[in-house]
């Protein structure tokens, strides 16, 4: 679409952009206040981020939370292409529409429900089977169970621009369907299965609470110490840690953006 | 103009002892509640090149796959050379298939493409090589051999298609509609050329295709498809010239069709009292049809000759109409007629001077006539 | 009717289908993931929701017991649910959290649509900066964009200070701890998701349309109402039920943000849960909670299986 734009569009358009960028850029600015005092300019100072760097609560919880997203990204990616390729691929099978409404149900479901349901689960687990105890472990089952339905999304799309011919071609040449997956279709949706992992990756690192509902104790990942000390009031190494994590996915989102951009051009 | 024919001067399906190289016995195949194919019998010879002829939803593609083993037939069976394809997978069928969409890996290069499915029989590298290169050559595209596809034209693509497919010697080739993403001057261009190497390397060739010019054109025998079912299999020109229902006869060309019913009937020829015409339609040959059968004569456009001086030939059937409509097309001119009766009759007639001399214009009132050696007799 | 023998053959033969094994396979991981780990525990929920409460661990009295006879007794209550229709508190946070979803969800079609058009009807070479400043935030932590929040709308923070220094104002006007702020939280953070689907949805539309309606006489907005509005009306649907569905259970806004005056029912789950730790009554408010939002999740389901099938 093109033409010259409304006066009403530019003005909603510096608005909307100015509402979603001053609270965030309000707070890198005062990551870097010497004041302990979050909202009265002190002079220019990093120390809070030294101080970030002191702080063992927040860096074990970071690093488990990197932990957490990492294998969760890993699980869903498995489940969502396989979820995904079941929906595209396999056409009309038995029970396809309570499979297809659990893939995207977790898209939108309340994170209390799913929270308190899988925390009901892994108890009725325990008392059944005897495990699995409640820790990292449950939260990574957690949080891949809806970061599932993300990956399901990116790959379902991305498969569904894919020419089924290209698969029969294949197989119409020799090719045996495991091997048809592993040279025609693998190198075709990876890209979208890279995004989905990122996607899971981030959903997973994000969430607080899910991540609450099913862990046990000692297990305390960095939403949830950021969670308890936001609780306490505001604290300018919330601000530092909050800008580093900004830099972190702006440059990836510009750098994800670009590979796409080049690829397409 | 037939050409397809070269290689198969003796006709094999004319000979009753002759072992076809494709049987197809029964086959049906049902989605849900919709029959795609129902009931087909079909045998194809070796060197053939066969095609299935119909509107899009006949079935003919369900047919293709069904060969290719992308679609697992509801009923029937098909054998090809004689062994029985039911429990065996596409990737182990001696067919190849050339896709409608072409179904090009993108993310391979021309040679990457074509030697594909050399890499799965497990052929050596310089075997590979080797024959990729003389496949490139064969469809002429060789200095493509490292382009990707989408820095092909089309018809460069459908080359590839071509080279993939028929790069591994399948004893039969599928092609699904392979023309028909090209423009037109291409396409009958390509048409003889697809011809010259199904000769040339004699396969046996298996087309689907909408386009009954491209069928007539390129096929040793053409299967007219309606509803899942096969209305007419024979070589072009007995299609054309012998129909052997409305169908074939609306679906192949251009036929007009004179509704009757047969008065009389003798061993070398019948008569039809047809309201349509105003008259009797005399058509040569006999004994089909019983006197007082409803029925419908053809006569395609390309018969009918006009009279200009209004006297028709002793022996002819003939009608008088009113020019209505003139559609000129280049070489020759179709022109509208309308009787009595209010039928409409179209027929061409070359356009061997200039049209500003055309002796035919609307509204003039025209005598025509055809021989009844081309009157064809369909049964309602 | 189908013999045993053939059905028993139809199964031998589909399995003998190139892939067959697989393709069971790639179903059966993923649909025994989610049935195990999404379906079954919301069947746990409405169970419990079921049950008496007691004190213990677990929490709550099992619905089905073997008595001694061998046979099972089921014990149902429906107690919790009662509660829930008689204690004010409930009805008053539940009736406040649709209120305030449905609220927020109609000021983001507003912004989200006004914002999607003006990207995609600007320049090509600003079009892409513009949608990427649409996904940093969508991609940035949650709860640092809460907590940005925070520093934004308190007594001293940003908005206060600007509108003082700027006189309008001479006291902070209180905005934190008032459901204004936790209007203001879930259109910050759920405006990209409307804004992306309603975005798409114009992107995918004919340009030529907008040309035909103009040359057939329409005027500029004539044009606006009768083809691009309906023609986005699928991304409006889709971005409306991303940003309502979560918004109705959202707990961590009306926690950060949110002050006594505006209860909503994600947080009172969440207390139910872990201050009183009734699990049984928590399950009871999820419960209510999924029994509003079955209708539009089932419409986004029924929406997502048409829209992310995309067009093979």
């Amino acid at each position: 679409m093109n033409g010259r734009l409304p006066w009403f569009a530019i003005s909603m358009l510096v608005l909307g952009y100015l509402f979603l960028y001053s609270p965030i850029l309000s707070l890198i600015f005062y990551s870097f206040n010497e004041s302990r005092l979050v909202t009265v300019w002190g002079g220019f100072s990093t120390k809070w981020y030294g101080a970030l760097m002191q702080n063992d609560a927040l860096l074990s919880g970071a690093w488990l939370s990197v932990q957490i997203a990492f294998l969760t990204a890993c699980v869903a990616v498995v489940l969502g292409t396989l979820a995904a390729f079941a929906l595209i691929r396999f056409g009309n099978f038995r029970g396809r529409t309570l499979f297809a409404g659990m893939v995207t149900a977790p898209l939108v479901m309340p994170e209390v429900i799913t929270g308190l349901s899988l925390l009901l689960l892994f108890v009725a687990m325990e008392a059944v089977l005897g495990g699995p105890g409640r820790g990292m472990m449950t939260i990574v089952i957690a949080h891949a169970t809806f970061a599932t339905a993300y990956v399901t999304v990116v790959v379902q799309s991305r498969l569904g621009q894919l020419d089924m011919s290209l698969e029969e071609a294949a197989m119409d040449l020799g090719a045996r369907p495991f091997k048809v997956v592993r040279v025609i279709i693998l190198p075709l949706i990876w890209p979208a299965m890279l995004a989905g992992w990122l996607l899971a990756f981030t959903l997973s690192f994000d969430d607080l609470v899910i991540a609450t509902f099913t862990s046990g104790p000692g297990a305390k990942t960095l939403p949830m110490e950021v969670f308890s000390s936001v609780r306490m009031g505001v604290s300018p190494q919330i601000n530092a840690l909050a800008t580093i994590f900004i830099v972190v996915v702006t440059t990836m989102v510009v750098i994800a953006n670009q590979v796409a951009f080049r690829r397409r051009a | 103009m037939a050409v397809g024919s070269g290689g198969l001067q003796d006709k094999p399906w004319t000979d009753p002892k002759a072992q076809p190289f494709i049987r197809i016995e029964g086959v049906s195949k049902h989605f849900g509640d919709v029959a795609a194919v129902n009931g087909v019998d079909l045998n194809i010879y070796r060197g053939e090149f066969f095609a299935l002829l119909g509107a899009s939803g006949c079935g003919k593609t369900t047919l293709l796959r069904m060969l290719a083993g992308f679609e697992t037939p509801s009923a029937g069976k098909i054998f090809i050379d004689g062994v029985d394809m039911a429990d065996i997978p596409p990737y182990r069928r001696p067919v190849n298939m050339m896709f409608q969409s072409y179904a090009l890996f993108p993310h391979m290069t021309v040679g990457q493409n074509v030697a594909f499915g050399l890499q799965q029989d497990g052929v050596g590298k310089a075997e590979i090589a080797e024959r990729v290169a003389e496949m490139l050559d064969l469809v002429q595209i060789r200095a493509l051999a490292k382009r990707k596809p989408d820095q092909l034209s089309g018809g460069q693509r459908q080359r590839v298609a071509l080279a993939r497919a028929l790069v591994k010697r399948p004893k039969l080739v599928l092609l699904d509609e392979p023309l028909g993403a090209l423009d037109r001057k291409l396409r009958e261009q390509t048409q003889f050329e697809l011809v010259n190497i199904q000769e040339k390397l004699g396969m046996t060739f298996v087309i689907v295709t909408h386009d009954q010019e491209e069928a007539m054109t390129m096929a040793s025998r053409v299967c007219v498809m309606n509803a899942g079912m096969v209305e007419q299999v024979g070589a072009p020109a007995e299609v054309y010239e012998y129909p052997n229902s409305r169908f074939v006869a609306d679906f192949i060309g251009t036929a007009n069709l004179f509704d009757g019913v047969v008065t009389e009937v003798s061993s070398d020829q019948t008569r039809v009292a047809s309201p349509d015409l105003g008259g009797d339609i005399v058509i040569g040959g006999g004994g089909a049809v019983a006197k007082g059968a409803t029925v419908r004569v053809m006569v395609r456009p390309e018969k009918i000759q006009v009279m200009p001086d209004g006297s028709p030939d002793p022996g002819f059937n003939s009608a008088e109409g009113i020019v209505r409509e003139i559609a000129y097309l280049g070489d020759v001119s179709v022109y509208h007629v309308e009787l009595m009766s209010g039928k409409r009759v179209q027929f061409t007639r070359a356009n061997l001077l200039h049209t500003a001399d055309a002796p035919l214009t609307w509204d003039d009132r025209v005598r025509f006539q055809w021989h009844p050696a081309n009157g064809i007799l369909l049964v309602i | 009717m189908r013999s045993p023998a053939k059905s028993f053959s139809a199964v031998v033969r589909r399995l003998n289908q190139p892939g067959a094994a697989g393709r069971l396979t790639a179903l059966a991981i993923p649909y025994g993931w989610l049935a195990l780990f999404f379906l079954l525990p919301l069947l746990i929920v409405v169970k419990i929701s079921l049950s008496e409460s007691v004190m213990g661990i677990p929490p709550y009295e099992p619905i089905l017991r073997f008595a001694e006879d061998a046979k099972v007794q089921i014990h149902l209550t429906f107690s919790n649910f009662g509660l829930l229709l008689r204690d004010n508190l409930y009805v008053v946070a539940y009736l406040n959290s649709v209120k305030i979803a449905a609220i927020s969800t109609l000021i983001s079609v507003v912004i989200g649509y006004s914002m999607a058009y003006g990207i995609a009807r600007s320049p090509l070479r600003w079009r892409y900066l513009l949608l990427m400043l649409i996904i940093i935030p969508f991609w940035t932590s949650f709860l640092i964009r809460i907590y940005a929040m925070i520093g934004f709308l308190k007594d001293n923070g940003l908005i206060n200070n600007v509108l003082m220094a700027l006189g309008v104002i001479d006291q902070p006007i209180a905005i934190m701890y008032t459901p204004t702020a936790v209007y203001i939280g879930i259109i910050y953070s759920y405006l990209p998701f409307m804004v992306l689907p309603i975005y798409a949805a114009l992107e995918r539309m004919d340009p030529s349309l907008l040309e035909a309606a103009g040359d057939l006489g329409a005027k500029p907005w004539k044009a606006f109402l009768r083809v691009t509005l309906p023609l986005s009306m699928p991304g409006v649907v889709a971005g409306s039920l991303l940003v309502f569905i979560p918004a109705v259970g959202e707990f961590v806004i009306p926690e950060l943000l949110g002050g006594l005056g505006s209860p909503m029912i994600g947080k009172v789950l969440w207390a139910e849960f872990f201050s009183n730790r009734d699990w049984p009554v928590a399950s009871a408010v999820a419960v209510a909670m999924l029994a509003l939002l079955v209708v539009p999740v089932m419409m986004f389901d029924r929406f997502a299986s048409r829209y992310f099938r995309g067009r093979s």
